[in-house]
Parts: C-alpha cells; sequence; structure tokens
C-alpha cells in the first residue's frame, strides 16, 4: 500500500507530519510491519530538545529493540501518553492513533532534507529486494 | 566466501503458503511468524498451536547394546526405562559440560529415538558415532522424517480426534509407534512450551498431509518466535543461550536429568558427583522486571553497583505482560525474592528473582 502523501519519511522509516510549525512522529507502517508485535515505547519528556537524524526514543517489539529517530529538530511539546498503555496502537494504527512524539520545529528547512512519499515507497521497496 | 545453502524442512513450502515469515536458525530456514507472535502464543496457552520442528536432530539407536551404550552417554539412566516411555537428558564431557540436551525414548527393547537440538545434530550424531558400541547401530532420521509439536490445552483432544487416534492415553513422557498414513507415526506427551501436547513424527513425505489435516481441525501455525517466548515463560533453558560446553546440569537447576545414584558410569559422571557435593558456583535463575523496559539476552545483571551475571535469555512475556529473562547468579542471590536491576542499554530495570517457572497453565 503507497504510503500517505501528506508526510515526509526518513531512511530510519519514522515519519512527520508538519500542521503550523508543529511536526508529529510516528513510524511507519512498513517499519511496524516489519517490527512485529510492538510492547514498549519509550518516548522523552515533554520540553526535550531534540535533533534530526538522532534518537529521540527506543521502541521494542518481542524479536528486538530498536532506535527512534527525529525526523526533525526542535522541542518535544507533546508525547502520546496511549502508547505507554497501549504500544500496540503502533501496530494498528502506525499513521493516526500510533503516532509518538509533537515537536516544536526549530529549522522548518530540514524538511527539504526527508523524503516524499513516493521517494520513501521506492526506498521501502529497493530494501526489501536487498 | 559464501554461505552455505539453508536446508529446508518437508514442510517449507506450507510455510510459505501460509504466508510465514522465514529466518535463518541453525543452518535451517525456518518460519519465524505466521500472523504475529503474541498471538500465536496465546494460541498456545489457551488452545492448540504447532510448530515444525522438522529442524531437530532425530537419531534412532537399534541393537542389544543401544540401551547399555546410551546409557555411557546420557546423565539419565535411559536403561531404566520401560518400552513407550521417555525422559530428558544431557550428554556431557568428561568436565561434565553439557554438549547438548536431549530427550531420549525408549521405543522397545532394543530401539530408542534421541532427539537433539538443531544447532548441535551433527555434533550429537559424530558424538554417537564415536561412543556407541558396536552393538548399537545409529540411524539419522533427521532428513528422512518431518516432526510437529503440537501445543495447548486442547491438543492432544484436537490431534486424538483429526488422527484418529487415542493420545491422551499416553502419560506424560510416553511414546507410542502406531500405523499412519502407509508410514509409521510416534507420538510422545511431551514439548517446550509448558502446555500439554504431543510431538509427532512422520514420514517427511507424509508431513505436509499431517500439518494440513491438523490445520483444517484449528490447530494454529505458530513460528518459532512464539517458540522462544513460550519457552521462556516456561523457563526451560535453550541450548546456545542459557546453555553451553562451560554449563553444568546442576547449574541449570535441572538434577532431575541426572542419575547418579545408581551407580552406572557415563561420561562426566565424575565431575558431577564432584558438583553435586560442592554445590553449583552459579545457578539459573528467574528474573521478573518489576517496572516497563524489556531486558534481553547479553544485558548485564546488578547487584547495587556489582555486575554480578548476565541475561542469557531474556524478552517480553506476553501471558503476565512484562519483561522476563533468565540468567545465571551467585546461588545467595538466586533465591526467590532477591531484588536486582538489569542494565537496559544504559539505563537500570528492577527485577525480581521469581521461583519457576513464570507461567504455568491452570489446573484444569
Amino acid at each position: 500500500m503507497p504510503s500517505p502523501k501528506d508526510l515526509r519519511y526518513t531512511k530510519e522509516h519514522e515519519w512527520v507530519r508538519v500542521e503550523d510549525g508543529t511536526g508529529t512522529v510516528g513510524i511507519t507502517d512498513y517499519a511496524q510491519d516489519q517490527l512485529g508485535d510492538i510492547v514498549y515505547v519509550k518516548l522523552p519528556e515533554i520540553g526535550t530538545t531534540v535533533k534530526q537524524m538522532e534518537p529521540f526514543g527506543e521502541i521494542e517489539s518481542v524479536k528486538a529493540v530498536s532506535d527512534l529517530y527525529s525526523p526533525v529538530s526542535g522541542e518535544v511539546v507533546e508525547v502520546n501518553a496511549e502508547l505507554e498503555e497501549r504500544p500496540e496502537l503502533v501496530n494498528l494504527d502506525p499513521y493516526g492513533r500510533g503516532w509518538m512524539i509533537r515537536v516544536r520545529l526549530s529549522d522548518p528547512s530540514e524538511l527539504e532534507r526527508l523524503m516524499t512519499a513516493d521517494e520513501y515507497d521506492a526506498y521501502v521497496a529497493e530494501e526489501a529486494q536487498a | 566466501m559464501s554461505e552455505p545453502a539453508l536446508l529446508r524442512t518437508p514442510l517449507y513450502e506450507e510455510h510459505v503458503r501460509l504466508g510465514a515469515r522465514m529466518a535463518p536458525f541453525a543452518g535451517w530456514e525456518m518460519p519465524l511468524q505466521y500472523r504475529g507472535i503474541i498471538e500465536e502464543h496465546m494460541a498456545v496457552r489457551k488452545a492448540a498451536g504447532m510448530f515444525d520442528v522438522s529442524h531437530m536432530g532425530r537419531f534412532e539407536v537399534r541393537g542389544p547394546e543401544a540401551a547399555a551404550g546410551l546409557r555411557r552417554l546420557c546423565t539419565y539412566a535411559v536403561d531404566r526405562l520401560a518400552p513407550g516411555q521417555g525422559h530428558y537428558a544431557f550428554l556431557c564431557n568428561e568436565g561434565g559440560g553439557i554438549l547438548d540436551d536431549i530427550y531420549v525414548f525408549r521405543l522397545d527393547r532394543d530401539r530408542f529415538l534421541v532427539v537433539a537440538n538443531a544447532a548441535n545434530a551433527g555434533k550429537v550424531r559424530r558424538w554417537l558415532e564415536a561412543h556407541l558400541p558396536p552393538g548399537a547401530g545409529l540411524i539419522d532420521r533427521h532428513r528422512s522424517t518431518t516432526m510437529v509439536a503440537v501445543q495447548g490445552p486442547q491438543a492432544v483432544a484436537i490431534c486424538s480426534a483429526a488422527l484418529a487416534l487415542s493420545l491422551g492415553d499416553l502419560p506424560r513422557r510416553g511414546c507410542m509407534e502406531t500405523a499412519w498414513a502407509e508410514g509409521t507415526l510416534f507420538a510422545s506427551r511431551t514439548g517446550y512450551t509448558g502446555e500439554d501436547g504431543v510431538e509427532l513424527v512422520v514420514e517427511a513425505e507424509a508431513g505436509p498431509a499431517l500439518w494440513r489435516r491438523l490445520l483444517a481441525a484449528g490447530v494454529v501455525a505458530c513460528g518459532l518466535g512464539a517458540r522462544d517466548t513460550l519457552r521462556l515463560e516456561a523457563a526451560l533453558p535453550l541450548y546456545g543461550q542459557d546453555i553451553d560446553e562451560g554449563v553444568n546440569p546442576f547449574e541449570l537447576g535441572l538434577a532431575f536429568a541426572v542419575s547418579l545414584d545408581d551407580g552406572a558410569p557415563f561420561i562426566g559422571r565424575e565431575a558431577l558427583l564432584r558438583v553435586r557435593e560442592r554445590g553449583p558456583q552459579r545457578l539459573l535463575a528467574c528474573l521478573r522486571a518489576t517496572e516497563r523496559g524489556i531486558m534481553r539476552a547479553g544485558y548485564p545483571i546488578y547487584r547495587g553497583q556489582d555486575e554480578v551475571g548476565k541475561v542469557t535469555s531474556g524478552g517480553y512475556s506476553p501471558s503476565l505482560g512484562t519483561s522476563i529473562g533468565m540468567g545465571f547468579l551467585p546461588p545467595p542471590l538466586a533465591q526467590p525474592g532477591t531484588a536486582l536491576t538489569v542494565g537496559v542499554r544504559g539505563r537500570p530495570l528492577p527485577v525480581q528473582v521469581v521461583p519457576r517457572p513464570f507461567y504455568r497453565p491452570p489446573r484444569p
């Protein structure tokens, strides 16, 4: 299934949706499918400063642990507290209720370094072949 | 250097047909999961699931010296098994270190089935060939048969109905052979999940028919992912993670598989007598996280600031909803109730030593 067009994507399989200078961040459907059952998501505190392509948290599936990389730099203004009790929301609704953090962007020009949906889909197709 | 090609079990096409995610394991291309590890795990806990375990080594030992020959290699007195009985045992080296943990079934007076770990199948075969006496022949059944483990509270009833057999008559650890599909079917009341269930062995070419019949009867196909979470909840050690040649059976707390009092000699007996006399220097303990976070194999275990061991198996327990793990600890710290921490990527995760196993099925 093609990835949502209104988002930007990282090579580490995070997405960001920007509205009014704030970016909502999560992981892609491909990523949740590869990870399998997600059982724990460790997120930063509100007020934390995150940097583009640096880890902001961790995600644990039954199989393995992975770092979460921030698609954008800025201050964390909201975290999805629902994931504490229901980490499986990342599997069930990765672009919706499975969102992770909201970041007030410090440098909106960073978005140009991220992939569009078409670029990301091509990237995933290539990775799946490798 | 190119990797050697992965081996495929007789059920490979079945796994692909079911959309399994395949992964390499001990040289075999095996199903890691079908629908999802947690769903498969819960199917085994609540009803019945099945695993292709054809990658495990299977050796038939037969002849007038089979019983005596195996006794000299096994920690358990397998020569005292009656036909139709099986038991868990270890193959040890002279130092009491474990070469493999195995299951031994006595099929009849002069015929035994030895089931070995996939990763150790070659080593076990060479060990048996080198040490069995002339009156005990070895037949390798690894590639000529299919093995399926059917596990869960409904496993025995569903298998009995689907295969028209009375498997419910089998006692725990018991085994039988019967004619099935123009060949022989071996069944044992054993498994690696902590649940009731059976393990079945049929000729390789009968494997897919067996698999499909069980699937049609409602048994859920389960992969190695669920096999690992299930065995960890049952606190069953896994060779290559919790066991290697530097580990002895007493450190695992599995003295029930070591017979020292029948006086019969076996390789490693002298060393194991000394371990029993002195007491093991470390014990495999069960750890349960008391906060959120997941311990995994290789993570350090701390008592205060001191590292006192490492997690040998760890992960998430779908039944308990928390992280569990096992690791070797000095005996005083291995007592249930001990509060410790596990270093999870630099952060301390509080854990408590708990009694084995983590999960026990409710009594029917």
